[in-house]
């Protein structure tokens, strides 16, 4: 309890993760929230990496994690923007009226 | 010992605390204020780690730049008006018990990868958190940043590069009626259509427009 392991760190990176996924999954109010959770997800991984880059003393997770954030932050831009072009065109991002796909 | 444990639990419950409430916070603004604590707060558990130019590194790419995106989107698109909506509609709810047993599927699976981990005792013989015999963290990571790894490093330099010329494309939009100058047009005129030759009668005059 006192003795701050690797075993705590992953089990904070599993909770962010079931939250992020939990996010994803009971949202209904617009796309945005779950782009955030999609974050939180990668959050989660990166904290997973760097845990184990520490504890194994290998420099290889952080570097990893490094390209993880580059493609988040490619991801988050690529994703608003779509999110902004469909708002022009349909006046509207709540998740239960995107339905022109009708899946 | 006793400190580091004292910081990873307030840092951790923090971070867990406004995860949860990015979820299910019916304000996207406070969403997004609550994405902002929860990076700052993991990003002080990476300092303590010792992985502190990653944390850095978080804090501004993170806090710095995609927040900031995120609520600059939100402000933009005018999504305040929605707020009363919490998860779903009444009518339409069959998906939340599904969702929430999967995601506990999840999160156990996720917990007995850990524990069979932890019973796996001779990686952990040596394990402590190191000082890196002098070199800083940063220091370390540069020498193997830009050596073992270059390839994958342009490689990423290239994916901000398409995901910025993405997002331009995609948010550009054409105007009709709005007056341009068009330098190609301007400068290729001739003088064969500009300019005309008009023979005037006497008494007569010309007629300018027809």
């Amino acid at each position: 309890m006192i003795n701050i392991g690797l075993g705590h760190y992953l089990t904070l990176g599993a909770i962010i993760f079931t939250i992020g996924v939990i996010g994803i999954f009971l949202n209904r109010k617009n796309i945005i929230v779950i782009l955030m959770s999609i974050e939180l997800i990668l959050l989660a991984v990166n904290i997973n990496l760097v845990a184990f880059s520490i504890y194994l003393n290998d420099l290889s997770g952080q570097v990893f994690t490094l390209f993880i954030l580059t493609v988040a932050a490619a991801e988050a831009a690529i994703g608003l923007a779509i999110i902004v072009v469909y708002f022009r065109n349909s006046g509207t991002i709540r998740v239960e009226e995107i339905n022109k796909l009708k899946g | 010992m006793i400190a580091h444990a004292i910081f990873f639990y307030i840092f951790s419950t923090i971070a867990i605390i406004s995860a949860i409430m990015v979820t299910v916070s019916k304000n996207t603004v406070h969403s997004v204020f609550f994405l902002i604590l929860d990076f700052i707060s993991i990003s002080c558990l990476f300092i303590m780690i010792g992985a502190e130019f990653l944390g850095m590194i978080m804090l501004i790419v993170y806090v710095g730049a995609v927040a900031v995106l995120f609520l600059f989107v939100v402000m933009m698109l005018n999504v305040a008006q929605q707020k009363n909506q919490w998860f779903s509609s009444a009518n339409n709810s069959k998906h939340i018990p599904i969702g929430l047993i999967i995601s506990t599927i999840i999160f156990f699976e996720l917990i007995i990868v850990i524990g069979g981990w932890k019973y796996k005792p001779e990686l952990f013989n040596n394990l402590n958190v190191s000082t890196n015999n002098g070199i800083s963290n940063t220091h370390s990571l540069g020498q193997i940043l830009y050596t073992d790894y270059i390839h994958i490093f342009q490689i990423s330099g290239m994916i901000l590069l398409i995901a910025m010329i993405g997002a331009i494309v995609l948010t550009f939009r054409q105007r009709s009626g709005v007056k341009k100058q068009s330098y190609f047009k301007q400068i290729s005129r001739e003088r064969s259509e500009g300019v005309e030759i008009k023979n005037v009668e006497t008494n007569k005059g010309v007629k300018i427009d027809d």
